[in-house]
């Protein structure tokens, strides 16, 4: 399905309204049979993308939460071929909801970008985001994925000027992901207008759908964001309750799933509602 | 700067930062504007004789350059062969050659507007260098230095104090180098606006690889022309230690056109073999890591792996991506040597020549424990010996079992 199945997604959202919710975990946090049980119960909790971490052992960009989380599932050996495993097995029951991966390239360079590519298609990813590949070195991963069929999501940052962000555009696909604080993931709260105005500004010169995301960590604030823009993606807070919830060998206590599954509900039940309950902004 | 020659080894990188399939710039996006900018700048400056002038002043006036090439001559006579000189950055203020791309970089930051420093450090030195070009230019500066590193580097830890840095202790991975370097990279994502990253060697994202090599270029630069007047010729042979290599790749540049062969010493740790060791070109494989593509060590799922070596500046699971391109071709011969080695000839090269070398310097003083002997008389070698070893002083009595 690949870019597809994310067009169709922000069609449906667009149809509906509103605005979507795109929930972050991290592939075999924090064990691999308890990762799979959160993805497969995602989409009934109310996430509309699935952005699945692939765990690297130097993740640059990533505040602790995220880090802890590649830890925690690099030390329960999970590799890239149990992420690809591990999306073959949801999507068994799942055949709508678009999965990204989000990480690092040195794991994907190191399986071997076109073997990559087709292997995670035939799992059912539909689009990457791999955050250190910014678009001067488009041709190591995402002009060949664009070319098979395979989003690849690209990232602007408050130090995205309209110039820099056409060059960022040209080999993205699916959606363009703002990150809404110069900064790691899971830090500061972001301002909302500047924010807004970020976008104001992109939208003028392109029409793919922007999601926003870093440091938003509430229903609350997810709802807030999704008066505006396309999609909200929440990460650490998720990856937050994970940790809360295991004993002091890192297992995952009996609840685990449903507590991370009710907070999803939570912030999708926010981010459903948003433009009902702010109106529609412009 | 150097020939345009089209058979020159002296020409890289490409515009896009490439050595070869070696370099680039594997950056979050956010660092993206102002890494373009740091290139921006760093052409300008470049080509700006007032920058040039400033930096030589520097580096004559406070860094004490230039310093001697030293016949090194009971070592000489020890060994029976070649005859061994040394490259004495040493000498230099604060004791290692780290200061000669810190004074560079800190003209840079100046240069962009900058206000506020940050950089990484393994063994100490390089943090120290830039602590000191901070305090000379009262620039605030934050040193992120592994916890393990802290530990085994107390007299710098406390030298950066005394020179106002602010040290953080970096407690996640394997709290050593790697770790430091992606610390000082989330910092940096945070507070693009006011702040320079001085990195400490040869690696990174493009233009760091280059601008930190030409900044080093002094040492081999000097060394040419101390060569010809003490030889009247060129050496046969040029020899290093690398870890990122930013002392290597400083000696060595300026000879790459020449007929000179070039060894470069990698830190084997137990040995290759074994999972404890920090040889990159000897035990990795090309892969991507600190925005550059190198030779890394990592394992079959691309996870970076932790470095060994009794070298604290040694410890860093990769290596700049100038030396992969060179290793690749062929120019430079990479090879390792181990902790055991390298402790013996510390103690060899302090009680024969009086000068105590860094941990680092004596693996390539093993090395050519190895190499001169079967060479001949006349055979002239130049040993770059890029730091002083006072800082290891704790390692290698506990490595001797002495208590200090």
């Amino acid at each position: 399905m690949g870019v597809s199945r994310i067009n169709a997604r922000f069609k449906k959202l667009n149809l509906e309204g509103r605005s979507g919710l795109v929930t972050f975990t991290t592939a075999g946090d924090p064990d691999y049979n308890t990762a799979l049980k959160i993805l497969k119960g995602l989409p009934g909790a109310g996430a509309d993308i699935i952005e699945l971490g692939m765990p690297f052992s130097d993740p640059m960009a990533d505040g602790l939460a995220i880090q802890e989380a590649s830890i925690r599932a690099l030390n329960g050996n999970m590799t890239l071929k149990k992420t690809l495993k591990m999306v073959r097995s949801f999507r068994k029951n799942d055949q709508d909801t678009p999965i990204v991966l989000m990480g690092y390239y040195n794991p994907i360079y190191i399986y071997g970008v076109q073997n990559f590519i087709g292997d995670a298609l035939a799992a059912g990813i539909d689009g990457m985001i791999v955050v250190d590949l910014p678009p001067e070195e488009d041709k190591e991963l995402a002009i060949p994925a664009n070319d098979a069929g395979m989003a690849m999501i690209h990232l602007a940052t408050p130090t995205t000027d309209q110039n820099r962000l056409k060059k960022i555009l040209k080999n993205g696909s699916g959606f363009l992901y703002y990150v809404t604080i110069a900064g790691v993931t899971g830090t500061a709260k972001p301002d909302l207008k500047p924010v807004k105005a970020a976008l104001d500004n992109f939208k003028e010169i392109s029409q793919i759908p922007m999601a926003v995301g870093f440091g938003i960590k509430s229903p609350e604030d997810a709802a807030q964001f999704a008066t505006f823009a396309d999609a909200v993606v929440v990460g650490s807070a998720i990856v937050d309750i994970i940790k809360n919830n295991l004993n002091q060998e890192n297992v995952a206590n009996s609840d685990l799933e449903a507590k991370v599954l009710s907070f999803v509900s939570k912030l999708a039940n926010g981010v459903q509602n948003a433009r009902k309950k702010h109106g529609v902004p412009l | 700067m150097s020939d345009k020659n089209v058979n020159s080894f002296r020409n890289s990188p490409d515009e896009d930062g490439h050595f070869g399939i070696f370099g680039g710039r594997y950056v979050a996006e956010t660092l993206m504007p102002l890494i373009l900018e740091v290139e921006k700048t760093y052409r300008a400056a470049k080509n700006d004789p007032a920058f040039k002038k400033e930096f030589n002043e520097l580096l004559k006036e406070y860094v004490g350059r230039p310093n001697p090439l030293y016949y090194a001559k009971r070592l000489t006579e020890h060994l029976g062969g070649a005859k061994i000189y040394f490259k004495r950055e040493e000498l230099n203020h604060t004791g290692a050659h780290k200061i000669n791309n810190c004074v560079g970089q800190i003209l840079l930051a100046r240069r962009m507007g900058k206000t506020r420093i940050i950089a990484e450090t393994g063994a100490g030195q390089h943090g120290v260098a830039t602590a000191t070009v901070c305090a000379l230019f009262g620039m605030p500066c934050v040193i992120y230095m592994g916890a393990k590193d802290i530990e085994r580097q107390k007299p710098n830890v406390f030298r950066m104090r005394l020179l106002g840095a602010e040290v953080i202790p970096v407690i996640t991975g394997s709290e050593s180098l790697k770790d430091s370097m992606n610390e000082a990279m989330r910092d940096w994502v945070g507070n693009v606006e006011d702040t320079f990253y001085i990195i400490g060697t040869v690696a990174g994202p493009h233009p760091y690889p280059e601008l930190v090599r030409d900044f080093q270029c002094v040492i081999g630069n000097e060394a040419r022309e101390q060569i010809l007047e003490k030889e009247g010729r060129l050496p046969d042979s040029l020899v290093a230690c690398v870890g990122g290599g930013s002392n290597a790749i400083g000696l060595f540049h300026p000879f790459l056109d020449d007929d000179v062969e070039m060894y470069a010493i990698e830190a084997a740790g137990h040995g290759v073999n074994t999972d404890k060791h920090a040889a990159s070109l000897s035990g990795g494989m090309p892969g991507i890591l600190h925005g550059n593509r190198t030779y890394l060590l990592m394992d079959d799922d691309g996870q970076i792996q932790e470095a060994h070596s009794i070298s604290a500046g040694l410890d860093y699971p990769g290596i700049g991506p100038e030396h992969s391109h060179l290793h690749e071709i062929g120019r430079v011969k990479y090879v390792p040597i181990g902790d055991t080695e390298a402790l013996a000839a510390f103690q060899l090269c302090s009680k024969l020549e009086g000068i105590i070398p860094a941990l680092e310097c004596a693996h390539a003083i093993a090395y050519i424990c190895k190499l001169a002997p079967d060479l001949p008389k006349d055979h002239v070698m130049i040993m770059g010996l890029s730091g002083r070893g006072d800082k290891d002083i704790f390692t290698v009595a506990e490595a001797l079992g002495e208590d200090i």
